[in-house]
């Protein structure tokens, strides 16, 4: 199974974007700002409202995670995805401001799903419960706002040769779905 | 004979119970992922539950949570009527040892102290749930999960009636499953509790997806069920991280109680790859 290797620094490339298809194995470096329920929330909110936020997201990539504490030595604890559907009402909202692709875990169908698809943004799936591994793929951890919230800050990771798969592409193929049916006996 | 425990011995064990089960997957949990890798037909399946295995031998190795979500502290003890508990109060030991282990351990604070969130801040965390059984004796076991909520949110109760029968049971345990899909962390494990009431049925599924994999139910109909709904689960197709494949389920577990003439409460309680419980004796 061949790995597609997506790269970005400032923000992540539209071309990069366009080639991927659903069930697409890839390995992902650059910056992404971390998401979970609260962050999320608090972010729609500001947007809502037309108050600043602290990053723009502009080209970014959400990861939805929310850290265990680092052990001394350690740059992030435990580190895999979090179920993206709780936040699936938040981010059409997002999209508007600029987010270009989401990394969590877990299925997005119907409403959830072409909210990604109407914005041309990418679901990428991590997996979920690989926490110990998927934190050596995080070369840097800083909180780049919400610092209230603890493990639901908003933090920037820098990620490198971090796996995941595609599941939503941009001409709106769902890999969990077409898996399921393949996979299913009848 | 009464048996005299002081509540700094539970508080302790927790402590540890909490870390341990947070860097080390049970035994047979890991031997099922193993085996999984061997049946399992879909090659980005196979290659997920690899990435799985292998993330538990680096976290027991290096000594880190298997997981991020360190989850709600489930705390099942069997109390010997004879134990009289000094030093304390039982309940707070608990959450101390909960609180003390989550800090030593560097594990994700995954609690909140008001679950409406109306509360700001929300204080005075409970940070355990906990379940007492109390039984003929002096001896106490205490089986102990951290339970992540990526699967637990994912679980079902439905109040059934007689008539329904084995064939609603079946149904949904395979409806549960297929709506949680890649959400509950596949390959999971299944705990079906079935009779008592609205609340026995949902405890009798914890305790049933907090027996091992290697332990089957006693009665040999519901062995025989047991096997054949992990065979129709498996059959879903959802398969390892929901990416497609065989192996949806590590194990399917019932448990029962009596019920009323008039009731069949079902409950499904998900766990994923990672249920994370261990057992110690005081």
């Amino acid at each position: 199974m061949s790995v597609i290797h997506l790269t970005w620094n400032t923000g992540v490339n539209n071309a990069d974007l366009d080639r991927l298809r659903a069930g697409d194995a890839v390995e992902l470096n650059g910056r992404v700002f971390s998401f979970r329920d609260a962050t999320a929330a608090r972010l729609t909110r500001a947007l809502d409202a037309g108050e600043p936020i602290p990053v723009s997201l502009e080209n970014q990539i959400l990861y939805a995670v929310g850290p265990s504490p680092p052990k001394p030595g350690q740059i992030i604890g435990s580190a895999g995805p979090t179920t993206t559907a709780r936040m699936a009402r938040f981010l059409p909202t997002l999209f508007a401001a600029g987010v270009r692709a989401v990394i969590g875990k877990g299925e997005l169908h119907g409403d959830e799903m072409s909210g990604f698809v109407k914005s041309g943004a990418v679901y990428f799936a991590a997996i979920g419960g690989l926490g110990a591994l998927l934190a050596k793929q995080i070369s840097s951890a800083d909180v780049a706002g919400y610092e209230d919230l603890g493990p639901e800050a908003l933090y920037s990771l820098e990620v490198s040769a971090f796996p995941a798969v595609v599941i939503i592409d941009r001409t709106g193929r769902n890999f969990h779905e077409t898996a399921r049916v393949q996979w299913r006996r009848r | 004979m009464i048996r005299e425990i002081d509540v700094a011995t539970l508080r302790d064990t927790v402590a540890r119970l909490i870390v341990e089960a947070n860097y080390n997957i049970p035994d047979d949990i890991l031997q099922a992922l193993r085996d999984a890798v061997a049946r399992e037909e879909s090659e980005i399946g196979r290659r997920t539950l690899e990435q799985l295995v292998r993330n538990y031998e680096v976290a027991a190795a290096e000594r880190l949570p298997v997981c991020q979500d360190s989850g709600v502290a489930v705390v099942m003890l069997e109390v010997g009527q004879d134990v009289h508990w000094s030093g304390g109060s039982f309940q707070e030991a608990i959450f101390e040892g909960v609180r003390d282990g989550t800090k030593s351990g560097y594990l994700r604070w995954s609690v909140t102290g008001d679950p409406t969130r109306m509360l700001k801040p929300a204080g005075g965390d409970a940070p355990a749930v906990i379940h007492v059984d109390l039984v003929p004796g002096s001896d106490v076991k205490i089986t102990f999960a951290s339970k992540g909520f990526g699967a637990e949110n994912m679980s079902a109760l439905k109040m059934f009636v007689p008539a329904d029968g084995v064939a609603a049971i079946t149904q949904f345990v395979l409806d549960t499953v297929d709506r949680a899909g890649a959400n509950a962390c596949p390959p999971i494990i299944v705990g079906v509790g079935v009779g008592g009431t609205f609340e026995t049925a949902a405890l009798l599924a914890k305790k049933a997806v907090l027996r091992p994999l290697d332990v089957r139910h006693p009665r040999p109909d519901l062995c025989r069920l047991e096997a054949e709904l992990l065979e129709r689960v498996n059959g879903l197709g959802i398969g390892p991280q929901g990416l497609g494949g065989r192996i949806t389920a590590l194990g399917v577990n019932i448990e029962v109680y009596p019920t009323h003439i008039a009731g069949l409460p079902v409950a499904v309680n998900l766990g994923c790859h990672s249920t994370r419980r261990i057992s110690a004796s005081l």
